[in-house]
């Protein structure tokens, strides 16, 4: 039997050969047949969830209620160090100096990265602003946010920090970064889906010790990864609690 | 356990209330006018049992209320109430999050030091296997605008309240 295993399509472009390589690797450790299959957006993600045609994600925090309470996959590992944050910036010439000075009807330039863009909306709640009162102009990625400012087509933008950070020095130089996020608690996880329960011990060694595991320790590399810290139910249920007040709306 | 407030730690002027905290009685605190701006891109997190003692406190909670995590955790949340929050408020809150709902509004907070910081607080029942095993409160940066609409609102509400109970 072969397991399908996916990543969130929020992943950068940068790690595409990495997360096969580690596919390859995970196959041999574990001694089982994984198909590794890339989703092009979030639509399609979902319905391949909706579908339980997926068996191991490295999931958005953003679909980790759907993937633990609804169904049923339990969480394994998150990558160290890797929280997600989030950064709202604006042109470096920009007159704007804080949130509190954006004003309705702005246009802003955001991804379809799930948390990234909740963490960037509710950092854009103290200026008032909500999704009915601007206009989200959506791009395929992080560079052409900054692009959208830097051409003037939006007032401000929503960033992964990674991404703002790794932005090139010559577009990085005109853009000015308004407020950073320090949540510190919604991360990635691999998680694994019901058909692979009988393995999710396996899994949890195998990944845990895959830093001292100088094959291991390349493929990590490959990812951006320094190495997998083991999460628990319990603190998946926390993020998951933290990401529904975030969400929450009365109106 | 929850002790009236020290005036040794008390920053510039204040003025003392007497508030009556659920279950616990009455609390003597010093308040100052001094309010802490929330700091951008911070959530404020803690969790509770189911009777509000609080059971875990991130770094934002620290910094921002003044106590030491070590005050905190095992103290009721009421540690924050601040006297010019209506009571009123504060019910409606845990009619709604005993029910398995999430609570929403807008907090001022007292800080160990008399002054006071506002929140835009939600507030989600932590259900497990079908049981609420405590809550998970967050607490982000207000809108100003908002903020400035609960004040005449709560203190009309207080006074509603004092007159009632005289």
């Amino acid at each position: 039997m072969s397991y399908k295993f996916t990543v969130s399509p929020d992943f950068s472009p940068d790690y595409l050969s990495g997360w096969f390589i580690f596919n390859t690797w995970l196959q041999r450790a574990l001694g089982r047949s994984f198909h590794l299959e890339m989703m092009d957006n979030f639509q399609q993600l979902h319905q391949a969830i909706d579908e339980d045609r997926i068996d191991l994600i490295y999931a958005n925090p953003y679909d980790a209620s759907m993937l633990v309470r609804d169904k049923g996959f339990v969480p394994l590992v998150k990558p160290r160090g890797g929280a997600d944050e989030a950064v709202i910036a604006v042109r470096a010439d920009s007159d704007v100096d804080a949130v509190e000075s954006l004003f309705p009807g702005i246009k802003v330039a955001s991804t379809d990265d799930p948390d990234v863009h909740l963490m960037g909306m509710i950092m854009l709640e103290p200026a008032g602003l909500s999704h009915d009162s601007m206009e989200i102009k959506q791009c395929d990625n992080y560079v052409l946010v900054a692009k959208a400012l830097l051409k003037g087509e939006c007032e401000t933008g929503i960033f992964l920090d990674k991404a703002f950070d790794e932005l090139s020095r010559p577009i990085q130089s005109q853009l000015r970064a308004l407020v950073r996020s320090e949540i510190q608690v919604i991360h990635h996880s691999l998680m694994a889906g019901p058909r692979l329960q009988a393995e999710v011990g396996n899994l949890r060694r195998v990944l845990s010790t895959m830093e001292i595991d100088p094959k291991g320790q390349g493929v990590l590399e490959g990812l951006g990864v320094s190495g997998w810290d083991l999460v628990d139910e319990e603190e998946t249920e926390f993020m998951i609690d933290l990401m529904e007040t975030l969400t929450y709306s009365p109106d | 356990m929850i002790s009236d407030m020290n005036p040794e730690g008390i920053v510039g002027e204040y003025s003392e209330s007497i508030i009556q905290l659920y279950e616990i009685g009455p609390r003597k605190v010093l308040v100052t006018n001094n309010e802490v701006p929330y700091p951008d891109g911070r959530l404020i997190v803690s969790r509770t049992d189911t009777k509000g003692i609080i059971t875990h406190v991130n770094r934002s909670f620290v910094e921002m209320s003044g106590y030491s995590e070590e005050e905190l955790v095992g103290a009721p949340h009421s540690i924050l109430r601040h006297p010019d929050m209506p009571r009123a408020a504060f019910k409606d809150l845990w009619d709604t999050i005993t029910e398995g709902r999430i609570w929403q509004g807008y907090v001022k907070n007292l800080r160990k030091d008399g002054g006071f910081y506002w929140v835009k607080a939600t507030v989600i029942p932590n259900i497990r296997k079908g049981r609420i095993v405590g809550y998970t409160s967050v607490r982000r940066k207000p809108d100003r605008r908002r903020v400035e609409e609960c004040i005449p609102l709560y203190a009309s509400m207080k006074k509603k309240e004092q007159e009632g109970s005289q």
